[in-house]
Formats: C-alpha cells, structure tokens, sequence
C-alpha cells in the first residue's frame, strides 16, 4: 500500500504515493526521475547518492522517503542557478578537473557544498577528513581536494 | 572562463564532458529507463564450488509479476563466453578452455556464480521471486588459493588437471640459469601480488531490449568496448546475426579493464528479452559487483636478480603462478603472460631474461585486466627487487638504476619487444629534483624525532601502451586484431563530426579528441563533435583499455582527417584552377603555395556537397572518410617515482608523506587530463600497496572483503597532495602525435616505490601488500626479535 508523501525538492512541491520502504534516493531516481543523483553501493559508503535535506548533506540510501515528508530537498539538478550559471562549487570542480567518470560527482559536490556551509571547510586537511564518506576512483582525490577549496573561497 | 585558443593541443582546456556531469544530466545505463520496461535479477551461488542436484522455478515462476525464469537449461545450445587469447604451453599443448557458461551448467564453480535470472515487472517483485527458487546443491571442496591449486582436493574443471590451465614461458632458460650461477651476487625475492577488486564507482548495468518488428535487438550496457561486445555474443555465443544488433555504452562511470569483458549477466538478458518481448533491465549491487566483476592481480612470485661485482644486471629469473579463477574472462590468459612477461626488462639492459609462469583455476572470482593488467605486477617484482639488491650490495637506490638503465634506441629485449625511445635517466633526474631526494635526511631527522620512522622507496617503471599490433598480438595468440577505427564527417557547413571507435568513461576524449581535430582543421573546438560508444553510430572499434586511446584511436581519426585534407585539396585546386600538387592545407584554409589564393575549410566543405563546380572526372561528392590503423609497435611511457612514509612502528599506521611522479609520456595533448590520469592511477597503485585485498575464505570459499565495510577503498584523507610532473618527454616514433599513452602509469609505477619506501624505513627485505598496520606491525616485530 502506498503512503501519500508530500515534500519539495529542487524548490517545486511535489506529491505521490511511495511504498513504506522506498529509499529517498530510489524515489528521487524512479518516481521523480531526477537521475543525477547515483547509487553506488548497498551500505552507505560511497556517498554518490548525497543530497541535501533541509541544508544538510544525506545520503539518500540511509533514509526512507516517507521520513522526508515535509522536507526541504535539493539534488545536484537544483544546485545551478535557475538561469544556468554553474553554483560556485561546480564552477571550481570543472575549472579543477575534479571529475572524470562523473559517477561520483553529484554526491562528490553535494557533500563539498555541505562541508563548506555547515562545516566551514577550507583547509586541505580539513577537506580531506570531511570527504571520508565520498569514494571517488578516478582522481585519487587530488584535484577534488583542490577543487574544494577553490570552491570554498568562491562561496565566501 | 575564457575560451581557448588555437593552437588547442599541449593546452589544458576544460572538459566539455563536465557540463553534462556537474548537473546530474549525464546519461548512464541505470539512468536509461525504456517504454515496456522490465526488471532482471540474479540468483547467484551461496556455494564455492557445488554440484546443482535440483533447480525447481515453479513457486518463483507463480510469484507476482514474474514474467520469466532463465537457468543453464537455456543456454544449452548456445556457446561460452570466450577468451580472446590463446596460450599455448611450453610442451605446446593449447591452454585448457574450459566452456564458460552465460548461466551455470550443473555446476557453481565461484561464489557469485550465475544460476538463474529472474525477469519480473518491477525489481522489487523480481529479487523476492529470486528467493523462492529452491535449489539443491552438493558441496564439493573448493580452492581459493593458486599455491595450493595443483595438489587441492578439488578439481575445477574435468578438462583441466591439477587445475592448471596452461604452463608458459618467455626468455632464454638456460641462459639466464647460467648467468645466474656465475653471478657474483644473487638477490632473491618472493612475495604475493594481492587480489584487487576494480570498483568502478558505477556498478555494472545493463538494458536489453528485442524488437520484433525489425527482428533486432539493442543493448545499453556499461561497458568499455561496444563493438567487441556485439562481436563476441553474437559469433560466439548468441549465434544473433551482428547486424542485427545495436551495443550502446552511453556515460559510463569508470572503468579500470572491470567492463572490457562480456559478461552472463548481459548476455542472458539479451537472450531473455526476445523470449519477454519487453526490454529488461539490471542493475548490478555493489555486493554482487564484489562477487560478479573480473578481479585483478593474485600473483605468486619468486624472482632471482643476478648482478656483477660493478652492481650491473647479468640475469634475471621469475617463475610465477597466477590465478585465472574459476573461468577464463575474455582477455584472461593474457594478462599473466603477454602483458606481463613481455615487461620484465624494465627500463634496464638485462641480458638474459628467463620467466614461467604457471595458470591455475580456482573456485574464486574470474580474474583478468584490471588497471595495468599484468605490468603492475612485472614492475613491482622489478622495482622491488632491483631495491632489494640495491639494499644488499649498499648502493644508492637511484645509482644501482642508472648503472643498468638502457641508454640506446631502439632497444630490443630479450623478452620479445623492441622500445622505440626513451630518457630515463631524465625522468629519474626529474624525479629526484621534484621529490627534494636532498632533502630526505632533514626531514629523516624530524620524522625519528617524533619517535617515528621515515623510508623512501623509488620505482623506475615501463609499460606497453598503445595495445596492440596486430601483427604482434597474433603471433602471441590473440584471436582478434587490436587496430582502432574512426571516420570523420564534415557537413556541408565546414562543422564536423568525428566517430571514434575508442571509449571513454571518464578519459575526456570528447574534449582532447576534438583539440586534435580541430588543430588539424584550422577550425575552431566548438566546431567538432566526437561521438563515440555506439555500435549504430560508430562503423568498428577495440574500445579503451591499454592505455590505447589517444595512440591508436587518436591516430585513426588523425588518418582520416589526412584523408580530408587530401581529397579537399584536390577540391580547392579545382576552384583555384590549380594543380593539386601547388595546394597546401594551412591554418584552416587551402592555399596555392606562393601566391594569395586561398579557399577556407568550409567553403571547400559546402563545395563538396553542393558540387555545381566539381571536378566530377576525379572526385566524388561529398567529405567523409574512414580509416582504420593498426599501430607497427607498442608505445612505451615510462618513468620514476619516489615515495616517502611514515611508519609508527608501535601500531604499523603507514603514512604517505610525500608521493612524486615524473612521467614521460611523449607528446601530451591535455596536460590537466594527463595529470589526472596519473593522479587516478596512484591512488589505485597505492591503494593495492597500503590498502586493498581481496579476501577468501580459505575453507568456505567466501568472499571475505565482499563490500566497501571489508573492501578498504582509498579515501581522500589516506593520500597527501601528489607531485606530478610531465617531462617534456620523448615522442614515440612510430605514431603520427607522437603520443604515448597514460592512463595506466600511476597504478604500475606507484605500489613498489610505496613498499621500498616502507622497507627502507623499517630496514626489513619484504612486507606483503597491502602494508596494513597488521602487515607493518608485524614486520617490525620481527626486526625486534
């Protein structure tokens, strides 16, 4: 049986019926087919799936949709401003080179925005600890972490 | 940012990729979701090696919204996955080529093996129907590990005694054990080169759909090789006519050799979807890509270095064992063979090679190319041997290399390749400047200081990039050419389109590509489009792996796009009233040499297809041109890297302090992605040697590291800032760019600089990978003793 489940996501009201069990992340995906947002793993490692809820960073394996009722939800296809123009994050991570595959890069610069707004984020050690929960197998890491802090100073 | 200018190649342009990726708009398999669409899932065996006593489907068959169940009783009458290369052993018997099923016949042979497939409305409904399939299993004993392979109580495959698959050698035997008996010194070494597991961050996926109106089918698939894909299910496995079948590989995230194979998985959908009439999709878990994707590496070596009294190489020999898993994979043979044996020179004139290797079947996983594919594992035995020696002998580490290094051009190995070019002692040189080597002793101080230790280790690598002459690649067995293929199209515009038989997942073809092309042209980047990952599209290709992209498929669209020039000559030499022979092609506009003619690029494109004015008796209309190119050599990156730790001797915690890579590359045409190849592939070499290990159950057969909680998968915060440098390098000679090829450099040259780094600090011979404190720990215990 489905729930009714009301929530807004990218800044529009959105309204369906979920099974109690779908996972926030399969519902952004499937029934919204917002498909930016990847799925990488089973145990809430990788972090590919990271979306903002109410302003802070989830991986959207970890929750159910139906405990997103009412909530605030950006994914990475509402981080650009409306006319287009690339979030100061995104801007730095293509100016860096901070992605190859791709894969991991919406999880990879929704986290990044997170550690820089709720976090405070800038230093190199500082942005290497708080990408912990963000796998990334193609970069080795070192042009994200630039891309972070480039990112970091942009936002300020 | 600004746009950039022409010249584009040597420039480091921002991707063209990105835009599509930073805004979750890119287009990868599971993103794809097709009218009609159905759900597969897999049972997989629980079992390492069992005999299927009873199969019964019939409850999952009731199961709400199956719509069908696929066992092994379907794919009786088709063929096996295939393996590309044939070994043949040294007592010239061909290797043992056991069928490898698309679903399992009888017999589970690996955990994770393919029993059946459910396909079913929704997923939901597909994975609980999996679970009421009742299946009856006979456990047999299993083996996991090659060492013990040969005398183990199981036996794989009927066809294969001892579990052996085939026993191969390279090199002059006798020679190199006579050089080794009259050598003044002799270092041995033995070691493991632990299993990996690829990890693409994007699990495998596929969508197959049957249409029956045009009798065709279409496969979306995250896979590296789109056509070789097609080629071997429908000639060896399917018996689906190739032209009745279209292999898409849209976005695909990573790769790293784990989706080069043709795999059950996709073929059984391919199958089913006929029998369903409706598109199915599946989309691989990570659980199930631990168990199901080809694993890497899994090495057993004992490798003895000879040397004069002047600490020059006089000999070397290698006998490994490999394991192969339980089946063979599609490039499986080669990778311990060809694409490792042929590698153990190194940068170095040893005169007599000798190395067998011996290729065992094991109830694991089925192991095959995975970043580097067989020359990360020649490089670490020589790295770390070369380092041992250097340790024994007390000579410094960068001077027992430059006393061996081959200086001349071209060199022939004595294990079957010629290297066209080379500066290695540039490379170490650079290398040494980069890495501050004449600051070690400082920062020794500091480290000891702390109570701690500091190492540092080098590593002088090479690798054969640019797979494969074909003409080479047969006379090694291989059972497919290995050229690439490309077509570039001009519109009547002047705009182009170049199709390119390579692949990209994550390389940023789409941008480095069109710099070349649009250099070539005189035309801006914005004016070209490269299309690639489409069989309906795209008229062949080999795919990317190998490191062979820009150097093969690069060259393909650079073959073509003379054959533009030249055809276009001819057409500009017409509307000039000309010879063709006057005209030249420069700066995007075709001139008569000596005078102020000139025709621009476009102009002679819309003349070819509007063709009032057209040389008709020598030409036909239009500008679009194939070509396909089959290199005349490998290509040969080679380079040095330096690595410091760290090691807390009272818990075995290594840190990387410092990591340098001087890299020659020959011509680079994007240095930032250049960069970024190297930086990915470090984090994967230094991930094998610090932190990654692929695990069995010695009694179960269990996949012990099966998920990212077990798997250690490097971190940003395992890794410090590396130092990358790109030597202004020596081109290769035999390709028209002059490129090289580096996309595997970094996971082959960085693991035995990080375990020499880690030796030299604790004063030890050998700590296996990967260096886990436990390893680490354990080795400096048996220093106190």
């Amino acid at each position: 049986m489905g729930i009714p489940l009301t929530l807004t996501v990218n800044g529009a009201s959105v309204t369906r019926e979920v099974e109690p069990s779908t996972l926030l992340g399969r519902f952004l995906r499937e029934t919204l087919r917002l498909t930016g947002t990847h799925i990488g793993c089973d145990t809430t490692q990788c972090g590919a799936c990271t979306v903002h809820v109410n302003g802070r960073a989830v991986k959207s394996c970890s929750m159910l949709a139906v405990q997103a009722a009412g909530a605030e939800i950006t994914t990475i296809e509402g981080l650009a401003a409306k006319d287009g123009t690339l979030h100061p994050m995104q801007a730095a991570f293509r100016d860096c080179h901070g992605l190859q595959c791709g894969f991991c890069t919406p999880g990879m610069v929704m986290s990044a925005v997170d550690l820089v707004k709720n976090h405070n984020c800038s230093t190199e050690e500082q942005i290497r600890a708080g990408l912990d929960g963000n796998l990334c197998r193609c970069t080795g890491y070192h042009n994200i972490v630039k891309a972070v802090a480039q990112g970091a100073a942009a936002m300020k | 940012m600004n746009a950039p200018q022409a010249p584009f190649v040597g420039q480091s342009v921002t991707r063209r990729e990105d835009a599509r990726f930073l805004t979750g708009r890119g287009q990868y398999t599971d993103d794809i979701d097709l009218p009609g669409q159905t759900y597969g899932e897999f049972l997989r065996s629980p079992h390492a090696h069992a005999r299927i006593k009873k199969l019964d489907t019939a409850a999952a068959a009731k199961a709400p919204g199956v719509l069908g169940i696929f066992t092994g009783e379907h794919f009786k009458q088709v063929g096996g996955l295939p393996c590309g290369w044939l070994i043949n052993s040294l007592d010239g018997t061909p290797m043992k080529e056991p069928k490898h099923p698309v679903l399992a016949d009888g017999k589970v042979r690996y955990v994770g093996d393919r029993v059946a497939l459910v396909v079913a409305e929704t997923r939901d409904q597909a994975e609980a129907a999996v679970l009421l399939i009742d299946v009856d299993y006979e456990e047999l004993p299993a083996v996991v590990d090659a060492a013990k392979a040969a005398k183990a109580g199981a036996s794989v495959h009927d066809e294969a005694p001892n579990n052996t698959c085939y026993q191969w050698g390279i090199g002059d035997k006798d020679g190199t054990d006579a050089a080794l008996k009259s050598a003044a010194h002799v270092t041995t070494l033995s070691f493991r080169n632990n299993r990996l597991i690829p990890n693409a961050i994007e699990p495998r996926a596929a969508n197959a759909s049957y249409d029956v109106n045009a009798d065709n089918y279409t496969l979306y698939v995250a896979n590296q090789n789109p056509h070789v894909e097609r080629l071997l299910m429908c000639a060896f496995v399917l018996g689906i006519p190739e032209h009745k079948m279209r292999v898409v590989a849209p976005d695909v995230g990573g790769g790293f050799g784990s989706k080069i194979y043709l795999y059950g998985e996709e073929t059984a959908l391919v199958f089913a979807s006929k029998q369903i009439k409706r598109p199915i999709k599946w989309a691989s878990s990570r659980s199930e890509a631990f168990l199901s994707d080809a694993h890497g590496r899994d090495h057993i070596t004992t490798a003895k270095l000879g040397l004069d009294k002047d600490g020059k190489f006089v000999a070397l020999r290698v006998d490994t064992t490999a394991n192969l898993g339980a089946y063979l994979s599609t490039f499986a043979s080669a990778i311990p063979t060809i694409l490792y044996a042929t590698l153990l020179a190194g940068q170095y004139k040893t005169p007599k090679i000798y190395c067998e290797v011996t290729a065992m079947f094991t109830n694991t996983t089925p192991v095959d190319a995975y970043r580097g594919a067989g020359r990360p594992e020649a490089t670490y035995l020589l790295e770390r041997i070369v380092e041992t020696a250097a340790g024994e002998l007390r000579l410094d580490p960068a001077e027992i290399r430059r006393r061996n290094f081959i200086t001349e051009f071209p060199y022939a190995s004595p294990v079957g390749l010629t290297y066209d070019t080379g500066d290695y002692n540039a490379t170490l040189n650079k290398a040494i400047e980069v890495g501050d080597v004449a600051g070690y002793a400082k920062r020794k101080a500091a480290t000891e200081a702390k109570g701690q230790k500091r190492g540092i280790g080098y590593s002088a690598y090479i690798e054969a990039c640019g797979i494969a002459p074909s003409s080479v690649a047969g006379a090694l067995g291989a059972r497919a050419g290995l050229f690439e293929a490309g077509e570039v199209r001009v519109h009547p515009t002047g705009k182009v389109t170049v199709f390119t038989g390579s692949h990209s997942h994550g390389q940023g073809h789409e941008t480095t590509f069109a710099q070349v092309v649009a250099d070539r042209l005189g035309i801006g980047m914005d004016d070209v489009v490269i299309e690639h990952g489409d069989t309906g599209k795209v008229l062949f290709g080999m795919g990317t792996y190998g490191s062979r992209s820009i150097a093969v498929g690069g060259t393909a669209i650079v073959k073509a796009l003379d054959k533009i020039i030249a055809k276009g000559k001819k057409i500009a030499a017409h509307l000039m009233e000309a010879a063709d022979t006057d005209v030249v092609f420069e700066g995007g506009a075709f001139k008569v040499a000596g005078t102020d003619k000139a025709v621009p690029f476009a102009q002679v494109a819309l003349t070819a297809y509007v063709p009032h004015n057209f040389p008709h008796d020598k030409l036909e209309p239009g500008l679009n041109e194939n070509a396909f190119y089959d290199p005349s050599n490998f290509t040969y990156p080679a380079g040095t890297y330096i690595c410091e730790v760290e090691v807390d001797t009272a818990t075995g915690a290594v840190k990387i302090d410092r990591m340098t890579a001087c890299d020659d590359f020959g011509n680079v045409i994007n240095p930032m992605i250049v960069e970024g190849q190297v930086h990915g592939g470090l984090a994967q070499g230094l991930g094998q040697a610090l932190l990654e290990h692929g695990v069995y159950d010695e009694n179960t057969g269990q996949l012990l590291s099966g998920s990212y909680m077990d798997y250690a998968m490097p971190r940003a915060d395992d890794f410090p800032t590396f130092n990358v440098e790109t030597v202004k390098g020596t081109p290769c000679t035999h390709n028209p760019l002059g490129v090289k090829g580096c996309g595997e450099a970094g996971a082959i040259g960085s693991p035995p600089a990080l375990i020499n780094a880690i030796c030299n600090a604790l004063g030890v011979k050998d700590v296996p990978m990967p260096a886990s404190p436990y390893n680490v720990w354990k080795a400096a215990q048996s220093l106190a003793r």
